[in-house]
């Protein structure tokens, strides 16, 4: 069966999405120029765009759903299925190209079993790839979570990803 | 505020810490320092001070542009040069710290350089080391020197000085200044700004907007994020100058998500600027008011042409639309529009400071000051330089950059990303300016500028590009959503060994109508990587296509790895690294690789130090 482009928020998470949607008309004034400030502000909260908040915010801007979906699916930032404890992403610019990009990717979607835009099935892990971070005198360039990573190698980004595993394995003993 | 009492107090704090009678520390911290792990060397220079019982300052500073260096740590003992050091670990920063600060030891043999009253005993200067020598520095000229979090050193370094002269002037001198400066848009086009201002200064229209277009979207590219990160306010003042030139009380920063270090530190340099009169209602008494907002982007390289910016700042999709109308007259939401790009705002600062014959100066007849490039890829040296216009791209890759590494053969370089060319090494001798770039079917570009040498393959490359520009298209015009899917699709068959000869033909035909018949800049340009590949590098085409080989050993249905028995050694660590077990052999006898089982992931060659791994 074909996965579905949008998802909703599962029910036990209706109260954060109402709590970030008081704080939102706070925020915002609800002008359409508003529309994708709000997007990134739920993305930033929720790590994806649920359903129920896409029609929230056509709601709160008075534009029509399929402006904000149709918004939403223009640009590469936004998300539409929920993400990993960590966001691994790699960086798919020029510099990192020419300096063995695609290997490490490769190396990585091996390890993980999973392509980017998937997450893994124990959640642990979303990779994602980048179209340039910008840091590109240190290519190959991965980010993990927040963290740039540069100069790297296929054994150093694997390193870096059993070491998140431990971590988050220590957390759950 | 009067300015001039904000200046005393500006230059007065700088002497003060210029004269500091304790130890100075700077570390870049800018995203390529901290990439690099500059954050762990920061504290470990704390640390290391307070174990020493030191007072000292530490100064967070922007990217001074060599970036291979990174993590970099200057200090300096009161009264003393500063003195650069590179490549750190934090237990490298303590030793050095303990050595120099304590026992007075500066071990030249892990310094870089030094600036400042010198000379210092087998350390060279800055400014003369081969990166640096042939660098003029105008947009950089701050980077890396002050804290960018603090307006006072900007502004002790002659910051706003150049708007506060625009002040006095007419808003019609002030572009006549730029025109007279000859500075040329450095967001890729080169479009004279003083005509651009002009147009949108005569528009009629009450409300007119300028925007600062730091979308910096080509990858591989990273000079307006050093310069933001480094230096904000020389862009801010910049876009003062501009605004006032055209007539305008309002504008925005249009900035890409994936720079938050950027953002974070334009935010900081606009609360400082409110609080010291240089925004809002009426700058330091002048009557001229001005706000500025900070937009995000949201991840797509079209918002960088300008009728998609801003139907993105508008809240809706990046698609651009044919022209004219053009910015100039009908903008954002209508009204008169003028955009500009980070660098481009960066040199106007300069230019009102230091006046338009000085900035003339620099550069040929037709292209006048500097260009900054984030030098990157295969070249030894990388990082965000700046080079009078007509340096000859030898210079830059040889002098400044170091060359590729030792024992390979440098084979191109690629400027202006997605929408620029591949440049062979034969031409190096090109000055770098608009013109000379683009009659070799190339730009100037934004200013990525990438290395390649002969494990790049120039098939692989215009594929890369056109899988990226395919992606990126809006879908709004045929000839580029169709035509450069239509190329993909080509370069995809030859890099897989499906390629015939009679697919030349028609990528050509079709990178023609796709630069003839796109309605934005995207598709205009989009075949430049094609059509410069297919011009200077036939013979790989050729290969592929005839020969089935791919030579840089980058196409993996076009070549294989083999060991060489003579030169290997039996050592072992190719068969470790290979996750299929696909190499085998005895140990201390010469190992061979299975050819069914090899995946081609490069582990085994990658990890040869004797170089016993052959692309074949
Ligand atoms: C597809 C595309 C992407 C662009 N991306 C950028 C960019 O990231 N940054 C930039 O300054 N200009 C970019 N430009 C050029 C701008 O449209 C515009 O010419 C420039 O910002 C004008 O500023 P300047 O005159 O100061 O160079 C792009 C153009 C196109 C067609
Ligand atoms: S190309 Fe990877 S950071 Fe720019």
């Amino acid at each position: 069966m074909e996965q579905a482009i949008y998802q909703e928020l599962p029910a036990e998470r209706m109260e954060e999405i109402e709590g970030l949607f008081a704080e939102i008309r706070k925020e915002f004034k609800g002008r359409a120029d508003e529309l994708i400030p709000m997007l990134q502000r739920v993305q930033r909260a929720l790590g994806f765009l649920p359903e129920q908040a896409l029609l929230e915010i056509a709601r709160l801007t008075r534009l029509s759903a399929a402006r904000v979906f149709g918004t939403a699916t223009f640009y590469a930032q936004f998300r539409f299925q929920p993400v990993g404890k960590n966001i691994i992403r790699v960086c798919r610019g020029t510099a990192c190209h020419v300096k063995g990009s695609n290997r490490i990717l490769e190396t990585i979607e091996e390890h993980l079993q999973v392509t980017p835009g998937q997450i893994t099935p124990d959640g642990l892990f979303t990779i994602e790839t980048v179209a340039c971070f910008g840091s590109c005198a240190l290519a190959p360039i991965m980010v993990v979570n927040d963290s740039v990573y540069g100069s790297l190698n296929r054994s150093r980004a694997l390193k870096l990803l059993d070491e998140i595993r431990v971590r988050e394995e220590g957390l759950f003993k | 505020m009067d300015f001039t009492l904000i200046k005393e107090r500006a230059e007065k704090n700088w002497k003060a810490l210029e004269n500091l009678r304790q130890p100075l520390i700077q570390i870049g911290m800018g995203t390529c320092g901290k990439a690099a792990g500059a954050d762990e060397v920061y504290a470990a220079a704390k640390q290391t001070l307070k174990q020493m019982n030191l007072l000292g300052r530490i100064l967070q500073v922007g990217c001074i542009g060599t970036c291979y260096l990174e993590p970099i740590m200057a200090v300096r003992k009161p009264g003393g040069p500063f003195i650069y050091y590179g490549n750190l670990t934090a237990k490298r920063a303590e030793d050095i710290l303990l050595s120099y600060l304590r026992d007075g030891d500066p071990k030249p043999e892990w310094a870089v350089c030094f600036t400042g009253e010198g000379p210092v005993d087998g350390i060279p200067r800055f400014e003369d080391l081969p990166m640096i020598k042939p660098q003029v520095r105008i947009a950089l000229r701050n980077c890396g020197i002050i804290d960018p979090e603090n307006i006072e050193h900007y502004i002790a370094r002659g910051g706003y000085s150049g708007l506060m002269r625009a002040l006095q002037m007419n808003p019609e001198e002030v572009v006549q200044e730029i025109k007279d400066s000859g500075l040329r848009g450095r967001g890729g086009a080169g479009f004279p700004t003083g005509m651009k201002w002009e147009f949108a200064r005569k528009a009629p229209g009450q409300t007119k907007y300028i925007i600062c277009n730091a979308d910096e979207g080509d990858p591989g590219a990273f000079m307006d994020r050093s310069l933001l990160e480094g230096d904000p306010h020389s862009v801010l003042e910049g876009m003062l100058i501009g605004a006032y030139a055209i007539g305008c009380n309002e504008g925005y920063i249009y900035i890409r998500a994936e720079y938050p270090l950027a953002i974070k530190r334009l935010e900081t340099a606009l609360k400082q600027m409110r609080e010291y009169g240089l925004l809002g209602r009426n700058i330091l008494g002048s009557g001229f008011g001005f706000e500025i907002h900070i937009k995000e982007g949201a991840g797509a390289f079209v918002c960088g042409e300008e009728t998609a910016l801003m139907a993105s700042i508008a809240g809706g999709r990046g698609m651009p639309l044919s022209r004219p109308p053009f910015p100039a007259n009908k903008g954002l939401w209508g009204n008169p529009t003028n955009i500009n790009n980070v660098e481009t705002l960066g040199n106007v600062s300069a230019i009102l400071a230091q006046g338009a014959k000085w900035f003339a100066g620099f550069g040929t007849e037709k292209s006048k000051g500097t260009k900054t490039f984030a030098l990157a890829g295969k070249v030894e040296r990388t990082g965000l330089i700046e080079v009078p216009m007509g340096i000859r791209l030898k210079e830059i890759i040889h002098e400044i950059g170091g060359g590729v590494a030792k024992g390979k053969k440098v084979k191109a370089v690629q400027t202006g990303g997605p929408s620029g060319g591949c440049i062979p090494a034969d031409l190096f001798d090109l000055p770098v300016d608009y013109e000379s770039l683009t009659a070799a079917g190339s730009i100037m570009g934004s200013g990525g500028m990438v290395v390649m040498d002969e494990e790049t393959c120039m098939v692989d490359i215009p594929r890369y590009f056109l899988s990226f520009t395919a992606d990126e298209s809006c879908g709004k015009c045929i000839p580029c959503r169709l035509g450069t899917r239509q190329m993909l699709d080509i370069l995809n068959d030859i890099c897989g060994g499906k390629g015939t000869i009679e697919d030349l033909e028609i990528l050509k035909d079709v990178s023609e109508t796709v630069q003839k018949g796109s309605l934005c800049g995207l598709g205009q340009t989009a075949p430049n990587p094609v059509q410069t590949t297919l011009r200077y590098f036939h013979s790989e085409y050729e290969a592929h296509i005839l020969g089935k080989k791919c030579e840089a050993g980058v196409c993996k249905p076009l070549f294989h790895y083999e060991i060489d028995p003579e030169t290997c050694n039996g050592c072992g660590v190719c068969s470790k690294k290979c996750s299929v077990g696909a190499v085998t052999g005895e140990k201390k006898k010469s190992h061979s690789i299975e050819p069914d089982r090899c995946t081609k992931c490069g582990a085994c060659y990658e990890a040869c130090k004797f170089h016993a791994v052959h692309i074949c």
